[in-house]
């Protein structure tokens, strides 16, 4: 099991479309991927769990993966929060629900 | 889990409780006991209990009565030096003014109720534990099966979403999708709902995002069920062994309660909806005292020994 904290950069926090990615990446893996944010836990595969959870931008998530992938699941989760989940590259800047 | 409290403020409204004294703002409670305070005020402080809302009713008002002035004045100034969340009168009593004074002095709420002191209590407690049951959030997703609460569990992307809508079609009721929100009341029962922001959605891989409650109407879906049983669904696996004759009870542990589990295996084609239609009632008929499994048995032990 690993466990790891980083910070959401991108301008809309998880929301709709980033949370999108996120769970779409998460479900690529065999391991379960759990999220944490202000005490609540959810499944990251999960799109309902990961909406209602409200992450904002410049707020501290704890991923936790446990599993025969949780290496290669970890690195690509780090990834793409890093990276924005692609925010300016994917999506439109005027998309109102983004 | 989190700790949690409720703020002194709420329970005023919730009760309608008229303010005497004292200022109710920044006091939380975090207990739901309840204390009787007789014996302290009657110079006992040795197992006092300050965390707990102090209940004055009949007993304790009509002791303070009898007290001298200054022994009375010694009994208020201390039980006041600790760092009550509120005291309650109950009956519309009287208060003694070195109460009221103190309580205002040390800005602890003093409140009252028309209520008896006993009823009052059980109100409370009620309302209390409720509101304070410790709380966890887990995966899954839960739904009423004629009025068995089902706790559906398994992996992503195992079907536990679709079943769900496979149920609601068939007239049984939604109460949270993938995320549940468990809260232990007592020592017995859970109860499980949605967060208010997720209620009535559901994911369906494919399509998305969708609303039951708009869909497909008020009766598909539920606010909170208790939590009577899971059933885990999981891939079928030819090795592995399942139930074959629901003899034995297997159990699964949620915030330290056993819940009766199922596991049901998975396989393309079968009727996931109607298997645990099946199995919410089968649990029905167990908590009646019925078991179909040991029916039979002993049917086919009194046919051998018939012989």
């Amino acid at each position: 099991m690993i466990k790891k904290q980083m910070i959401i950069k991108n301008k809309t926090g998880l929301h709709a479309r980033p949370a999108a990615v996120f769970v779409e990446i998460a479900d690529r893996f065999e391991s379960e991927i759990d999220l944490t944010f202000e005490g609540v836990t959810v499944n990251a595969k999960s799109i309902i769990g990961v909406l209602s959870l409200g992450i904002g931008r410049g707020d501290m998530i704890t991923l936790t993966i446990d599993g025969p992938d949780e290496k290669e699941a970890m690195a690509a989760m780090e990834e793409i929060v890093e990276n924005k989940f692609g925010e300016n590259g994917g999506f439109d800047e005027n998309d109102p629900i983004r | 889990m989190k700790d949690k409290k409720i703020s002194v403020v709420e329970i005023i409204n919730k009760f309608s409780l008229q303010v005497l004294a004292g200022n109710a703002e920044d006091k939380y409670i975090t207990v739901s006991d309840i204390k009787r305070p007789g014996i302290e005020l009657a110079g006992f402080w040795k197992y006092f209990a300050p965390e707990r809302v102090q209940l004055l009713g009949r007993t304790e008002i009509s002791f303070l009565q009898e007290l001298d002035r200054p022994t009375l004045k010694e009994r208020i100034k201390r039980f006041l030096s600790y760092d009550l969340s509120c005291i309650i009168i109950a009956r519309n009593l009287e208060v003694p003014d070195i109460l009221i004074k103190e309580a205002d002095k040390r800005a602890i709420p003093l409140l009252r109720t028309p209520i008896s002191t006993t009823r009052f209590l059980s109100l409370l407690t009620n309302y209390l534990e409720e509101v304070l049951a410790p709380e966890k959030t887990i995966h899954g997703v839960l739904v009423d099966i004629y009025g068995i609460g089902v706790l559906i569990s398994g992996k992503s992307g195992i079907g536990k979403s679709e079943t769900a809508i496979q149920l609601v079609k068939r007239g049984h009721r939604l109460v949270a999708d993938d995320v549940i929100i468990v809260k232990k009341i007592g020592e017995r029962e859970l109860i499980g709902m949605a967060p208010e922001v997720s209620r009535y959605f559901l994911e369906i891989r494919g399509i998305g995002i969708i609303n039951v409650r708009t869909l497909f109407g008020a009766g598909a879906v539920q606010d909170s069920s208790v939590i009577n049983m899971i059933a885990k669904l999981e891939f079928w696996d030819e090795d592995k062994f399942y139930e074959r004759l629901g003899l034995d009870n297997n159990y699964d542990t949620i915030m330290g309660i056993d819940i009766p589990e199922v596991i049901i295996p998975v396989k393309p084609g079968r009727n996931l909806a109607m298997v645990l239609e099946v199995a919410a009632m089968n649990m029905r008929m167990k908590s009646m005292g019925y078991n179909a499994a040991l029916d039979f048995s002993a049917k086919v032990n009194d046919k051998m020994r018939g012989r």
